[in-house]
């Protein structure tokens, strides 16, 4: 049997599907990228409000009140963002027919959790110093690197996306004393608007 | 080896070859369900295609065992490499060619 320009086309197009398939985590949600970043609002108004206009993030040690408030705060949103995630990626993956837990999502996890990993021990560090005023930065700038990471196994965007929070990230550093906004900006606002991005772009 | 006038593989006649080659080019190990899973095939048709490819040295079998489960991996030969990047060089041209 001869085959025929098309099926050489074919032949190609398979590839680059399988290619695609084997090493790329595709089942990432958009939705759930809204709900992270209302979740991450939301803490900011509670976090602003326990603190009650106060400087927030000034050069003083917080009470040890604020700081378990703080913490359970970010502890909460984290969680709550985390298991968002992978409630809609199962969801997704089901409905393209894929396996959640493939070797491409292990390969993003893995990627992931080393920049976020040593992160979250900074900002512990920090919260324990009373540093609260670089918590924003520090934590923008590894979750910045994780999601960069991040895009080699999934949609490229998301790795655009890092580096949107990594320019955040250092200019909350820079102008401290608006980091809880700017934060606000790329927890909330940024997951907001790459959420519904992806949900347009990829799931339509 | 088996080659084609227009530099086509025998071996990656087979659409299904052709996949397993196209999942272990970018992976360094891949295992039987993950393959089946890439491909969406049968057991008995990815196992009979694997051992044509193994058989050609373009893939070779690694077996493990995992928490005392059998565990067998695949990889890529150095010559698995080279026929594969020889065959996506003769269908770029063939298709360069017919257009």
């Amino acid at each position: 049997m001869k085959k025929t320009e098309e099926d050489y086309m074919q032949d190609l197009r398979e590839i680059r599907s399988i290619i695609e398939r084997s090493t790329k985590f595709l089942s990432l949600s958009g939705i759930s990228g809204v709900l992270a970043g209302l979740y991450a609002l939301a803490g900011v108004y509670f976090v602003a409000g326990v603190f009650e206009g106060k400087q927030l993030l000034t050069y003083r040690s917080a009470s040890a009140a604020e700081m378990w408030n703080l913490l359970l705060t970010a502890i909460l949103v984290l969680v709550l963002a985390m298991s968002t995630a992978v409630i809609f990626s199962v969801k997704k993956g089901r409905k393209r027919g894929e396996k959640i837990w493939n070797a491409a999502a292990k390969a993003m996890l893995i990627n992931m959790a080393v920049p976020l990993v040593v992160g979250g021990f900074a900002a512990l560090i920090l919260l324990t110093k009373g540093l609260l005023l670089f918590l924003p930065p520090v934590t923008l700038i590894f979750y910045g690197l994780a999601l960069y990471n991040a895009g080699n196994y999934t949609f490229n965007d998301v790795k655009y996306f890092g580096v949107a929070q990594l320019v955040l990230g250092l200019l909350a550093l820079y102008f401290t004393a608006y980091s809880l906004w700017i934060w606000a900006l790329g927890f909330g606002i940024l997951h907001i608007i790459y959420g519904i991005y992806v949900n347009y772009k990829y799931e339509r | 080896m088996k080659i084609s006038i227009n530099g086509l593989h025998k071996a990656f006649e087979s659409r299904i070859r052709l996949g397993i080659m196209s999942a272990l080019a970018v992976n360094n190990a891949l295992d039987f369900s993950s393959l089946k899973e890439y491909l969406e095939v049968t057991d008995g048709n990815l196992a009979s295609h694997l051992k044509a490819l193994e058989k050609e040295d373009f893939i070779v079998v690694t077996k493990a065992f995992i928490d005392r489960k059998p565990n067998t991996k695949y990889t890529m030969t150095k010559q698995g490499r080279q026929a594969f990047e020889e065959h996506l060089t003769a269908l770029e041209n063939l298709i360069k060619s017919q257009k």
